[in-house]
């Protein structure tokens, strides 16, 4: 016999998540942390070179409406060995692209496990724990891991030194004309 | 005069290559088959990855080679062990290289002139073994006070 529905538990809330390959590892990350999913081609065009970048992992900016965020190679954010991306993330409340290689499939997650205090390096920033999906431990990102504050500061004078020197670029090719 | 604290306890022996070495009986949860390590990217060099046993995810540490010299080249069994970092049980997979063992002995409390990751000594079957201080040998955090820390499962929240 069945139990009275009323002596059921609550059920558990779920979680939409993006699983997503980078390097030939799996990651997730919550659907509701990207905002719109591009392919590198579409996005060649608008992405500008940051040459003074001395973050490793970015090496170009992108402008959306009045913001401007940071394309991330997030092979290089993990320490991978790069492969050639092929999408981008844009990750809402965040200043960061994420470039990735490729999108595994969407599905949902119903527990994420807090990651064990054992761990105690960047991982930490990087991702908001782990959940077991199919017999398999993934990763789960956390979007705002990806920049940190100094970073941030160091991109943005590196935006601003590219900037400036488009400016005078343009100004002397006008003076020349 | 040298005065130690004997009290008899439980504890489970474990082989690390060819030395013996001892944990609190109340701090290993479980002996297991040695099962698919999973990787994926982090910055703590003391860990391999993490097993999947009953939903639950645990770093595997393998702690044979700051304590002997040498990495296990191969592992029989994975002891399953908790630690207490403030409110918080924290569970880690160890790798051992042989059976393990049961025992009710005395130990000897460390003293001040042994390495911190010891906690006593033990006397059996002719040899002295070493009790371990887990939350020493495995990483942690650096403050093992504290309070409680954040709950180990969250539901995920959309």
């Amino acid at each position: 016999m069945n139990p009275p529905s009323a002596a059921r538990g609550p059920q558990p809330r779920t979680e939409q998540i993006i699983l997503f390959r980078v390097s030939s590892h799996l990651f997730a990350i919550s659907s509701a942390s990207v905002q719109e999913v591009r392919s590198v081609d579409n996005i060649a065009g608008l992405a500008r070179d940051l040459p003074d970048s001395t973050i490793r992992k970015v090496r170009h900016s992108i402008r959306r409406g009045d913001r401007t965020l940071y394309i991330v190679n997030a092979a290089l954010h993990f320490g991978l060995q790069p492969e050639p991306a092929a999408l981008v993330f844009f990750l809402r409340r965040t200043r960061t692209a994420l470039l990735v290689d490729g999108i595994e499939k969407m599905t949902t997650m119903s527990r994420l496990q807090a990651l064990s205090l054992a761990f105690q390096g960047e991982e930490r920033n990087w991702y908001r724990g782990l959940t077991a999906l199919d017999q398999a431990v993934i990763p789960v990102v956390q979007p705002e891991g990806f920049l940190s504050l100094a970073e941030l500061t160091l991109l943005e004078a590196a935006q601003l030194a590219a900037d400036t020197r488009l400016i005078s670029a343009e100004t002397s090719g006008a003076q020349v004309q | 005069m040298i005065t130690a604290l004997e009290s008899t306890q439980s504890f489970v022996l474990l082989r690390l290559g060819e030395r013996r070495f001892a944990l609190a009986a109340s701090q290993v949860a479980e002996l297991v088959a040695p099962s698919r390590i999973f990787r994926f990217p982090h910055r703590s060099p003391a860990l391999e990855g993490v097993v999947l046993r009953r939903g639950r995810m645990i770093p595997v540490c393998d702690i044979a080679e700051r304590l002997t010299g040498k990495k296990l080249t191969t592992s029989r069994f994975f002891l399953l062990a908790t630690r207490k970092f403030g409110g918080q049980l924290d569970w880690i997979a160890i790798p051992v290289s042989g059976d393990c063992e049961l025992i009710n002995v005395d130990m000897m409390e460390a003293g001040s002139n042994d390495s911190p990751h010891v906690a006593g000594w033990l006397s059996h079957g002719g040899e002295v073994i070493e009790v371990l201080r887990l939350a020493v040998v495995t990483p942690g955090p650096a403050q093992h006070e504290g309070g409680a820390g954040s709950p180990a499962y969250a539901e995920a929240r959309p």
